[in-house]
């Protein structure tokens, strides 16, 4: 590894701290009589409404649909996703250190791997809450309708316009793995330099 | 004469106004002045708002005005809010009257704020808002506003445009003269309009010089919920009409005009006009402070009452107070002079600078102005003409610093545009007059339909006014709208006085009897309002904070229901065990946190108005069935698209009846209770509620 991708490496290790402060995924809703919007912050560790008091509107809007309340509690990988984050990231600063090609890969590699498993998560979230409707109690009952917001994007969802984005935390998270990347490129391209230089 | 011009009233509106103008300067040197209302009187006029008048008060949809204008009720008792310049009503506050519409008066919680020593009144007559200022501007803090029948003043806070505080004002008698502010708000004050003995007593009315009097009060106004009469000055019996606090250099004064000082106790109409000059009141009121501090004044006693409405649980409490300091002129001399104004003036209003003191003489051909250096100086050189029961009358000439010639009919009060000019309201003339301050002549004439009563130019009274628009508020209105049997709206006209000539913009109706107005730039307190009240804050008895917690409880023949409203349903909404000689007390919470939320409770055959209920808010409804049966009870406010679902029954037995308590709760609430037991963060929910303050008897 060269001093640059080291450097870039932990600086990525380093990054991935913004999301114990910041937000990874947002959730905004907006419709006719919600112009000012209500909206839900993802957080490693919980989640929570834009407003002190969106989250509790936004459920008590849900139990027309019949949709479960979301609740931080409910959802058990909010409690393990702040020790993935923190080994993902110790290991980060461990390969800065060491500054070995193999680990190096094998970090990028794992934090891809946690990166896409986090959404197919968070997309199978969505789709449960979406779906499995408590029909007996749900007050506007739809045949075929369900609620799921999308990944990412924007989607009429009834009266509401439903857009999920990833938030600063999850921009940071994305720079971070960009970082990576980068700094995975630079030592490859170093390696067929001195592998050229060898041959030569 | 003039019944071959009156005719041309009706043709050409400019030609009009010129021949007004002459007409004017007719009528004014004449006698017969009085007469010429009848031709002054303008006719249709509607080619008076010219070019873009359209453009300049248009407001486009989802737009904002530009100023909030609180316009008093008068009779109503209330005040009503506009936007300027379209003229929109936003929103109405229910201040001194009862108002089956919000259930202010009606529920248990807003009650106690009209109470009086007289008990508890339902209406008031409110004449004058009043914004509180900081260093002589208006703030937007809070708005002030009197009753003027029994006398009284109230605070409205401009984060919540609710009513927070009353005070009753004792020793006083139509408190019309009132709630003037000093320039930082450390007092509002109220002087009492009908003189009468004091403390009052049964005379003949005849001998009304010898035992009638009046008062001034000065309240402390700048701590909200600590209203007090500072001092009460005992004066001679005339009527005080109305007041404004100097500024500048006249900072520490205080001027009240009076009339009557015939001291006429019957047909005023006629016998309080005799006199050729009364008197403007000027008040050092830093003296009456050092003559308290040096215990000149007498603890009189005095029964009056101090309202407050506690923002936490919005259950207002009332306070009987016992006495008030009172000091007399004569007790502490170089407090109180009086300066002879012509003709039973009417407004008194001192201009930004705080030099100078404009009189409304109602029946004057002039408008005098005395100037507060001439004044001090007259005090100084003791330029006295005699004194009125230990109060120095100074001489006219010796304060009088100009006099407007010929500025119409009956003036009546003046504001300012801060560029130098003065703009007067003549009630009989039917017009607003601009004149200029210092050169005392006339710049311009606008006819108004028909007969201002104040105008209103946003900060127009203060330091520094936002000289964009004056508003004409008219006492008559015959045939400017649509007509609508012979009980009208009162019309209010919107003039541009940015330029150098007015421009009329806008005619616009208003509800009540508007007397004054007051605005200020939106943006001052657009942004401090309150969307919801904070559940987790409120402290009310009656709250429930979750669906689970509402029930119902019997203490004797007393029965408690507490509610919980959430779209769309009650919880509880199915209430059993009640019986016929039962007081029953709903208190219903509005649990939602979100803006405009609002929900309405009413139940069958209720003597008493609804509930409505702000979100996070709690309101309680005295409710005393009389017979047996199944009474609805529904939300009143459409809430949601299932409003129409928002119901529940109550059920009435027989006295005696071993049908038990029963209060249900709904699915929902169920699943709440166990969702808190397994989350182990169960709150008590206390449904013991005998015994809960503020809530007995009613």
């Amino acid at each position: 590894m060269t001093k640059l991708s080291r450097l870039l490496v932990g600086a990525a290790a380093l990054l991935l701290l913004v999301l114990y402060f910041l937000p990874l995924w947002q959730v905004r809703l907006v419709a006719p009589q919600y112009p000012e919007g209500l909206g839900m912050h993802i957080h490693i560790n919980t989640v929570t409404g834009a407003t002190e008091t969106d989250l509790n509107n936004i459920n008590g809007l849900n139990h027309y649909i019949g949709m479960q309340r979301i609740e931080a509690d409910a959802i058990p990988e909010l409690a393990v996703m702040p020790w993935i984050v923190a080994v993902l990231a110790a290991s980060g600063v461990a390969v800065a250190v060491a500054g070995r090609r193999r680990p190096l890969f094998a970090w990028v590699t794992a934090f891809a791997a946690l990166a896409v498993a986090g959404l197919i998560d968070f997309w199978r979230w969505e789709y449960d809450y979406g779906h499995h409707l408590d029909m007996e109690h749900a007050i506007i009952k739809i045949p075929g309708m369900s609620y799921q917001p999308p990944l990412i994007g924007s989607k009429q969802l009834l009266n509401f316009t439903a857009t999920s984005w990833p938030d600063l935390g999850g921009v940071a998270a994305g720079v971070a793995f960009a970082l990576a990347v980068v700094a995975l490129v630079i030592t490859l391209r170093s390696r067929r330099l001195v592998a050229g230089r060898v041959a030569a | 004469m003039f019944l071959l011009l009156c005719p041309l009233n009706r043709v050409d509106a400019t030609m009009t106004t010129n021949v007004r103008k002459l007409l004017l300067g007719v009528a004014t040197a004449g006698a017969a002045g009085l007469l010429f209302y009848a031709c002054a009187t303008p006719g249709k006029t509607t080619d008076l708002a010219t070019g873009d008048a359209a453009s300049k008060v248009y407001v486009a949809p989802g737009s904002y005005d530009k100023y909030y204008a609180f316009l008093s009720g008068g009779y109503n008792g209330q005040i009503g809010v506009y936007g300027l310049p379209s003229g929109r009503l936003l929103k109405f506050v229910s201040v001194f009257s009862q108002n089956p519409e919000t259930g202010w008066g009606y529920n248990e919680e807003s009650k106690p704020m009209l109470q009086t020593t007289y008990g508890m009144i339902p209406w008031d007559d409110s004449h004058h808002p009043e914004l509180s200022q900081t260093d002589g501007v208006p703030d937007g803090r809070w708005l002030f506003i009197n009753g003027n029948n029994t006398p009284r003043v109230a605070r409205v806070d401009l984060t919540t445009f609710e009513t927070t505080e009353i005070l009753q004002i004792p020793n006083s008698a139509g408190g019309h003269a009132s709630p003037f502010t000093t320039p930082n708000t450390k007092y509002i004050v109220s002087a009492t309009r009908f003189s009468v003995p004091i403390p009052n007593a049964d005379v003949p009315i005849a001998s009304y010089k010898q035992n009638f009097k009046g008062t001034l009060s000065f309240i402390t106004a700048d701590q909200p919920g600590k209203m007090d009469i500072a001092f009460q000055i005992l004066l001679p019996g005339y009527n005080y009409d109305l007041g404004h606090a100097g500024k500048g250099p006249s900072d520490g004064w205080f001027f009240f005009t009076s009339y009557n000082s015939e001291q006429a106790n019957e047909k005023l109409e006629l016998n309080a006009s005799q006199n050729d000059k009364d008197f403007i009141a000027a008040v050092n009121y830093k003296a009456a402070e050092s003559c308290l501090a040096a215990g000149k004044a007498v603890t009189t006693p005095s029964q009056y009452y101090h309202n407050t409405m506690d923002e936490k649980s919005h259950q207002a409490k009332a306070t009987l107070m016992t006495s008030v300091q009172m000091l007399t002129p004569a007790s502490c001399p170089g407090m109180v002079y009086y300066m002879p104004t012509p003709k039973s003036p009417h407004g008194v209003d001192i201009d930004p600078s705080g030099e100078y003191i404009v009189a409304g003489g109602k029946l004057a051909t002039v408008i005098p102005v005395h100037a507060f250096s001439k004044m001090q100086k007259a005090i100084a050189d003791k330029a006295f003409d005699g004194s009125v029961d230990g109060i120095p009358v100074l001489k006219y000439a010796s304060t009088i610093a100009g006099e407007v010639q010929k500025p119409g009919l009956g003036p009546l009060h003046t504001e300012f545009d801060g560029k130098g000019n003065a703009y007067t309201s003549m009630f009989i003339s039917s017009e607003i007059v601009k004149w200029k301050l210092g050169t005392w002549e006339v710049l311009d004439r606008m006819p108004v339909f028909y007969s201002v009563g104040h105008l209103m130019i946003p900060g127009g009274d203060s330091k520094k006014p936002w000289g964009q628009y004056a508003l004409s508020l008219n006492k008559i209105t015959k045939d400017r709208y649509l007509p609508t049997g012979p009980e009208l709206s009162q019309s209010a006209q919107l003039i541009d006085i940015s330029g150098d000539k007015m421009k009329m913009l806008l005619d616009f109706p208003t509800i009540g009897e508007p007397h004054y107005a007051q605005a200020l730039p939106a943006e001052l307190i657009r942004d401090k309002q309150v969307k919801f009240y904070k559940l987790a804050e409120n402290t009310n008895a009656g709250v429930v904070k979750a669906e689970s917690e509402g029930g119902i409880t019997r203490n004797g023949k007393r029965i408690d229901i507490k509610m919980a409203a959430i779209r769309s349903h009650f919880a509880p909404d199915n209430i059993e065990g009640v019986q016929v000689g039962d007081t029953v007390y709903f208190h219903v919470t509005n649990i939602e946190q979100d803006w405009d939320i609002v929900h309405g409770f009413a139940v069958l055959g209720a003597e008493n108005s609804e509930l409505i209920m702000a979100p996070g808010a709690t309101r309680t409804l005295k409710w005393i069935p009389k017979s047996t049966g199944v009474f609805p009870f529904y939300c009143t406010d459409f809430c949601s698209a299932l409003h129409q679902e928002m119901q529940g029954y109550v059920r009435v037995s027989a006295a005696g009846s071993n049908v038990p308590l029963m209060a249900n709760t709904s699915p929902k609430a169920k699943a709440q209770v166990a969702r808190m037991k397994a989350s182990g963060a169960a709150e008590k929910s206390s449904h013991g509620m005998a015994g809960m303050p503020g809530m007995s008897g009613g």
